[in-house]
């Protein structure tokens, strides 16, 4: 977790480089193709717009620095599972505040067009995504 | 209702949120401090507001700031606030936000408590997995008492996303809280087998951490994790056994034996690189283990370098890298397997990745030879030249001066050549490492003799040239060589062609704008040149050239007279006033030479560097006792050195430690350094010229012919390579020379077919193209071996050590006592022994009563409830056993053996002896241990250690059967028997932890006790081996059958004893055939194999070459254990030699003492005391007069012989405790005075305590 520490958007490639390199070696990059997953083409600036569901899948993946699950399909399955616990809570008071953040996201600045992780190359869509 | 909820969630939608707060620090580069502040005094309005969701968005935010680097723990409440959301969206945002700004000196950590007992409790599975997630980030020793029985129980919840969590956050509660580990261990251990392979990996993960660091407590798992190796197929699961393996097999060799082939299997088959090194890892770590009884593995080896090189040639870094690390942990051990990869280690060199390269240069270090180490020096000096960044170059510089100097230069077969590639190394620009080179320089000309010559023409050269050097200000560092080349040409001047020559370049004006230090040398050294060239032109008739010489230093010298070195000027003054008198007596033709050379007469020998260290304080000299009265503070304060010319502050280089000695001990030294520093008349040792002047007379110096064919140089061209060229035409000479040699003697010796040459030259072929007289470095006499072994006072897991075998459920289990239990939720948790929650309970250490413990047996006067306990403890036992037995099945080679090994002895497997379980487990390995014994003798001990517990018989013991001629024999075993009860001795302590469990619990609580505290006696050796009986064949020696298992069959009040003996062959001849019977009484029976019949023998599983001892155990069935027991035995054989085969037989009596139906068994004072209370037990006594020991011998005596634990002792009075197999408790309390040792001793069982004394008592009657 502390990984995250001190990061700044300068250093996030790198960290996340480096995490990728850190991650790789012992399990074979669970990490990135889960995230891959659940973010659906993962890039650089989903991460950084959304740190706190980085922080929650990599929370069923380990857990106090200890590897937890290295099943995707079973944290893929769990992560699923709280999103949506977080949508029924949000009901129907949830709707306007995510179409609004669904506008907001319409203009994501600087949207790179292809990203090096590690030895993954994402393609990076040219529509922004509406999450 | 929901309109209004709608509404606000429209005034909120308008807040910022956390992608707005992104996306705004992305859009303010410029001033993004400032706008991250107003970003925070936004969320500080917003945290105050009553809206839950507005908090929740606001620490949302700050976790987000957190991160950046901003302090956020102002916000600590406001977290918690949000933590206790009934919403899990909001819950999961608190606990994030806790997980990364809580610490623990966070105080508002003390209001979670309760608030995360509720989440735990949770009926969702998410809030509780949200809150154990959180807190494994933030747990903290308060937490991990107050919640560890909370998290115990969730570790058996329905649910295995919970169980995963529970037990992998287990791990961080053990480190907060060590206490939780013995009552929480049952269970970790159970989820080893839960049936989700998640809970599973996770109680894999916590225990082989927890292994890693204690593993020698978790040596008893080992089948387990063996089973859960051979049958996983997640590869983190794997890997993380597998290197808890690695940590294990060096406490226990013979696991490393069962585990070489499951793991050359997985190497085989993954593709996992990650797995696949860390099987070649262990498989690394097994062979070291027995790299000195298992010379045969190279195939093994082979196979690991082979998979390391394809990691090696990986275009991974990471792979590379960790291939290159295990590459160099096989170096150690077998050298010769990894020097095949050269190439591949050379090309590493130049990868990109300097952390690649360094690993490749440290290789390099271990795989030099006398053969390849010019060749590799000189790929390393092509490096030197190509490499960028001066940080990579020094290091490839100190590299290649370690590679040749190590161990004691012992790869250099031509010093001329080393010379040479030292003169290169001074071409370096900018190197921090010119004194590194000086040193080696002035070592290798003081300490090889015959070089000197050589060495003196190179250093006059380098003098000579000194502007290459010196010419570029930023080539500083290199300039410390011309310190020794000084030195050498004035030193061993007498080996100068042309002293004269050096003595001017030395004078240069030049010279003056060197370091101080190194004028000073050079001024020193003049004077030395001086002498020589004096004694030189001395006899001649015309003086012309001496007084020339005068004149040049009357003229150099005044440059130096004026230095601002205090030193220098020193040294130059001196010498030019000398100078000037000589050539006064120059001009009255006064023959001065011998005088002046006089000045500098006597060898210098080299001095360990840490000779002076080393000296030993001599008997009653206290260094720190002061030798006048210390002065007062204020007068040392004005006593201090006045600083005249140079102002130096004392410097605090030292680290402070915090015993007051080592600082005053600093200070003065300080202090000393400082009036050294200050006082100009002291000569300050510079750190290459630690030498000390001493005139053992002018030792011969060897006559060496050393080959000058390689013409001096001028530095700057590399001529080492040209000693490549010639050292191989050398080496072909003698080569071919040797060819013709062989030859010869092939042609004298036609008869044999011989490979000559064939192979690569071996080492010992390559002689020294001169001999050279390596001088070693003196040393003081008696210099103490150096100790430096630390550990970390602050490791957490230090406190982890902690004893679990005998914990794993079993009636004979060391009980929990009620200070073990986790704190149950109480309003104020109780740390230690708490009297009030169990005042309530019944008085029995066994017992147990919190609902955690509830599968731990409670052995209570209950017996009906005992039975059924056990019965289901069988059933997981048999399980146990079952798994066992596919497991020695799985490896056919031993199938026969260990099938056999299992009729005679199958110990029970019950969870109290996993010790005993363990060594059957590991006996069975697929080595046969006949074989293994007659190829490798000196490794039988590391081979099979159960064996290697040498038999060692009492003293008093053997009634001499055997017939007079036999004596003599006998004496020289008696010998034999000496050296392997010193063997013993030594190993005893090593040996025992795994073998006698038992016993060395014992033992360990006497040494653990208060016993520590007297170290002045060593404890006496104590042997529990016994000879059974022997004659000219064969010798049985029976181990005090203190390895017992309780209850297992099917006659309840019956328990089983194992006895084992070891036979060893003392005949010249074969033995085979053993048959191994006793007469069974009514009360002890030999337990057969099925369908034998009850005076069937049985077959000893081995059969025993000459000499060779192995062992066998036998399982007793005894249904009473109140007396003693004694069988009628015999053993056949048959004695097989190379003419005839004789049946022979060995009559033998069993003897079951009392004692060997007790157990040591650990016991709490507070449950001993209970015990005693209790009044269940029956007391007796006894008196022992005539003791002549210390009282901690004897209760390691008795601890020892009789099984008993100590629980308490007050100086000469100590409490002691053992149960007995079936569970009679026996409690001593033994006191003494003068001689006289009195027991006062109660048990539930009279008669089995009146034994228990007459054992005692005859053990004592013995010494």
């Amino acid at each position: 977790m502390s990984v995250y520490s001190f990061q700044t958007e300068d250093t996030e490639q790198q960290i996340i480089r480096e995490t990728f390199h850190l991650v790789s070696k012992r399990d074979e990059n669970v990490f990135v193709e889960t995230l891959d997953k659940c973010f659906e083409n993962v890039c650089e600036l989903d991460l950084i717009f959304h740190m706190d569901k980085v922080h929650n899948i990599l929370a069923e993946m380990v857990m106090g620095g200890m590897v937890l699950e290295t099943n995707m399909s079973e944290i893929i399955t769990q992560v699923e599972a709280q999103g949506k616990m977080e949508k029924s809570e949000a009901g129907i008071a949830g709707a306007p505040a995510r179409a609004v953040s669904a506008v907001k996201n319409m203009n994501l600045p600087e949207m790179p067009k292809n990203i090096n992780i590690g030895d993954i190359s994402i393609k990076v869509p040219n529509l922004p995504s509406f999450k | 209702m929901a309109l209004k909820i709608v509404k606000g969630s429209i005034d909120r939608m308008f807040d910022k949120n956390l992608q707005d707060l992104v996306r705004g620090i992305r859009n303010h580069k410029e001033d993004e401090a400032k706008y991250i502040s107003t970003c925070i005094d936004e969320i500080k309005q917003e945290l105050k507001q009553d809206n839950i969701a507005v908090k929740a968005n606001a620490v949302c935010k700050l976790t987000y700031l957190q991160m950046l680097g901003y302090d956020v723990s102002w916000a600590a409440f406001n977290i918690v606030e949000v933590m206790s959301s009934s919403k899990f969206t909001y819950k999961r945002i608190g606990y994030l936000a806790a997980s990364q700004c809580f610490h623990e000196g966070t105080d508002v950590i003390m209001l979670t408590t309760n608030q995360i007992r509720k989440d735990l409790s949770s009926p969702n599975q998410y809030d509780t997995g949200v809150a154990l997630t959180g807190l494994s980030c933030f747990v903290t020793p308060d937490l991990a008492r107050d919640l560890a029985n909370d998290i115990m129980t969730l570790m058996s919840h329905t649910k295995p996303y919970i169980r995963k969590k529970a037990v992998l956050i287990m791990y961080k509660v053990f480190l907060k809280y060590p206490e939780s580990l013995r009552p929480a261990f049952p269970r970790l251990k159970e989820k080893l087998e839960d049936p989700d392979p998640g809970v599973q990996s996770a109680a894999v993960n916590v225990i082989c951490e927890l292994a890693r660091r204690n593993p020698k407590n978790y040596l008893s798992l080992a089948p387990l994790f063996f089973k859960l190796m051979t049958s996983s197929t997640n590869n983190w699961v794997l890997i993380k056994i597998i290197k808890l393996f690695g940590a294990l097999t060096p406490l226990e060799p013979r696991l490393g034996k069962k585990l070489i082939e499951p793991l050359t299997n997985l190497i085989h088959s993954t593709s996992a690189m990650s797995l696949l090194y860390e099987c070649v890892n262990t498989v690394i770590a097994v062979l070291i283990s027995l790299s000195s009884g298992m010379p045969n593995h190279s195939a093994s080896i082979q196979l690991c370098v082979q998979k390391l090189r394809i990691l090696i040639e990986d275009s991974d870094q990471n792979l590379k890298y960790l291939g290159l690390l295990a590459m160099s942990k096989i170096l150690k051990t077998h050298p010769k397997s990894v020097q095949s990869h050269k190439d591949l280690i050379l090309q590493c060199l130049d990868d990109k990745d300097e952390s690649i390269r360094l690993r490749a240069l440290d290789l390099l270090y271990g795989m030099v030879s006398k053969k390849n180490l010019m060749e590799i020096v000189k790929k390393l000096m092509l490096h030197v030249d190509k490499a960028e960044g001066t940080t990579y170059r020094d290091e490839l510089l100190t590299k290649i001066i370690d590679i040749c100097s190590q161990s004691n230069y012992q790869y250099i077969t031509n010093f001329e050549w080393y010379i040479s590639i030292l003169v290169e190394l001074t071409r370096l620009e900018g190197t921090r490492h010119g004194h590194l080179i000086a040193s080696q320089m002035l070592d290798v000309a003081i300490r090889v003799k015959a070089i000197r010559g050589f060495a003196v023409a190179q250093m006059a050269t380098l003098l000579d040239n000194a502007h290459l050097l010196t010419g570029n200000t930023q080539r500083n560092g290199i300039c410390e060589v011309l310190y020794a080349a000084a030195w050498i040409c004035g030193e061993f001047s007498e080996h100068l062609e042309d002293p004269m020559q050096t003595l001017e370049a030395m004078l240069r004006p030049k010279v003056a704008t060197l370091p101080g230090h190194i004028q000073a040398v050079y001024v020193q050294n003049a004077a030395k040149l001086f002498a020589t060239v004096l004694r030189k032109h001395e006899g001649e008739t015309d003086s012309q050239a001496a007084q020339e010489t005068s004149q040049l230093l009357i003229d150099r010298l005044p440059l130096f007279v004026q230095s601002a070195n205090l030193e220098v000027q020193e040294r130059a003054s001196c010498i030019l006033q000398l100078v000037k008198y000589i050539q006064k007596l120059q001009q009255k033709n006064v023959e001065v030479a011998e005088e002046v050379t006089a000045l500098f007469a006597g060898e210098l020998n080299p001095v360990a560097p840490k000779a002076q260290k080393k000296v030993p304080i001599p008997d009653g000299l206290d260094l720190d006792a002061w030798i006048n009265e210390p002065p007062s503070e204020s007068e040392s304060e004005d006593e201090k050195p006045k600083v005249v010319f140079a102002k130096e502050e004392p410097k605090h280089s030292r680290s402070r430690h915090t015993e007051v000695d080592e600082k005053e001990l600093a200070r003065r030294r300080e202090a000393r350094k400082q009036e050294q520093a200050n006082n100009p008349f002291y000569i300050k040792a510079s750190p290459s010229s630690q030498k000390v002047y001493d005139a053992p007379g002018v030792e011969h110096i060897p006559v060496v012919q050393i080959d000058l064919s390689v013409p001096l140089k001028v530095p700057g061209m590399p001529m080492s390579d040209q000693y490549l060229k010639l050292e191989e035409e050398r080496r072909q000479k003698e080569k071919a020379e040797r060819k013709k040699k062989e030859k010869k003697k092939k042609r004298e010796k036609r008869g044999k077919e011989r490979k000559a040459d064939s192979g690569p030259e071996s080492e010992e072929d390559i002689t020294p193209a001169h001999q050279v007289d390596i001088v070693t470095e003196e040393m003081p006499e008696n210099a103490l071996p150096s100790d430096d072994d630390d550990k970390d006072p602050n490791d957490p897991h230090k406190a982890l050590d902690i004893d679990l075998d005998n914990l794993l459920s079993g009636s004979s289990s060391r009980p929990l006592a009620d200070s073990e239990k986790l704190p149950v939720r109480t309003h104020r948790p109780e740390v230690l022994k708490s009297p009030v929650v169990d005042r309530d309970s019944e008085s029995i250490p066994q017992e147990t009563k919190k609902k955690g413990g509830k599968e731990k047996k409670e052995k209570k006067k209950d017996k009906e409830k005992d039975r059924k306990r056990s019965k289901e403890d069988k059933k997981k036992k048999k399980k146990h056993k079952e798994v066992e037995e596919e497991l020695l099945e799985s490896q056919p080679e031993e199938a026969v053996q260990s099938e056999e090994t299992k009729e005679v002895a199958a110990p029970p497997t019950s969870t109290s002896a996993e010790a005993s379980d363990l060594d059957f487990w590991l006996s069975s390995a697929p080595v046969p241990p006949a074989a293994q014994e007659v190829t490798a003798p000196s490794s039988a001990a590391a081979v099979d250690t159960s064996s290697a517990a040498a038999p060692e018989s009492e003293p008093d013991d053997p009634k001499d059967t055997e017939p007079e001629d036999m004596k003599s024999s006998k004496h020289k075993k008696k010998k034999q028997k000496k050296e392997k009860e010193e063997k013993e001795k030594k190993k005893k302590k090593r040996h025992h932890h795994h073998h006698h469990h038992g016993d060395a619990g014992g033992e360990d609580s006497v040494q653990n006790g208060t016993v520590e505290e007297e170290e002045e006696e060593p404890l006496p050796p104590m042997s529990n081996y016994s000879l059974l009986a022997e004659n000219s064949y064969i010798k049985m020696m029976k181990e005090d059958a203190d390895q017992v298992y309780d209850i297992q069959g099917n006659h309840q009040d019956e328990s089983k004893v194992v006895v084992s003996v070891i036979f060893e062959n003392k005949s010249d001849s074969f033995l085979k055939s053993m048959e191994f019977n006793v007469l069974d009484s009514l009360n002890s029976k030999l337990q057969r194999p099925e369908g034998a019949g009850p005076h069937d023998g049985l077959t000893v599983p081995f059969q025993l070459p000459p000499g060779v001892s192995n062992e066998a155990r036998f399982v007793f069935s005894v249904q009473s254990i109140v007396m003693p027991q004694k069988l009628k035995g015999t053993l056949t054989f048959i004695v097989k030699s190379d003419e005839s085969s004789t049946h022979e037989k060995l009559d033998f009596k069993l003897h079951f003492t009392c004692t060997s139906y007790l157990i040591t068994t650990p016991c709490y004072s507070d449950a001993y005391a209970k015990l005693l209370e209790s009044g269940d037990l029956k007391g007796s006594s006894l008196r022992l007069e005539g003791i002549n020991m210390p009282f901690h011998h004897l209760l390691a005596r008795i601890c020892f012989h009789h099984h008993f634990s100590v629980v308490e002792r007050i100086d000469s009075c100590a409490s002691m405790y053992s149960r007995s197999i079936q569970g009679h408790h026996v409690c001593l309390l033994v006191k003494t005075s003068d001689q006289t040792v009195s027991i006062d001793a109660k048990c539930d069982e009279p008669s089995l305590l009146g034994n228990v004394l007459d054992e005692i008592k005859q053990t004592f009657s013995k010494c």
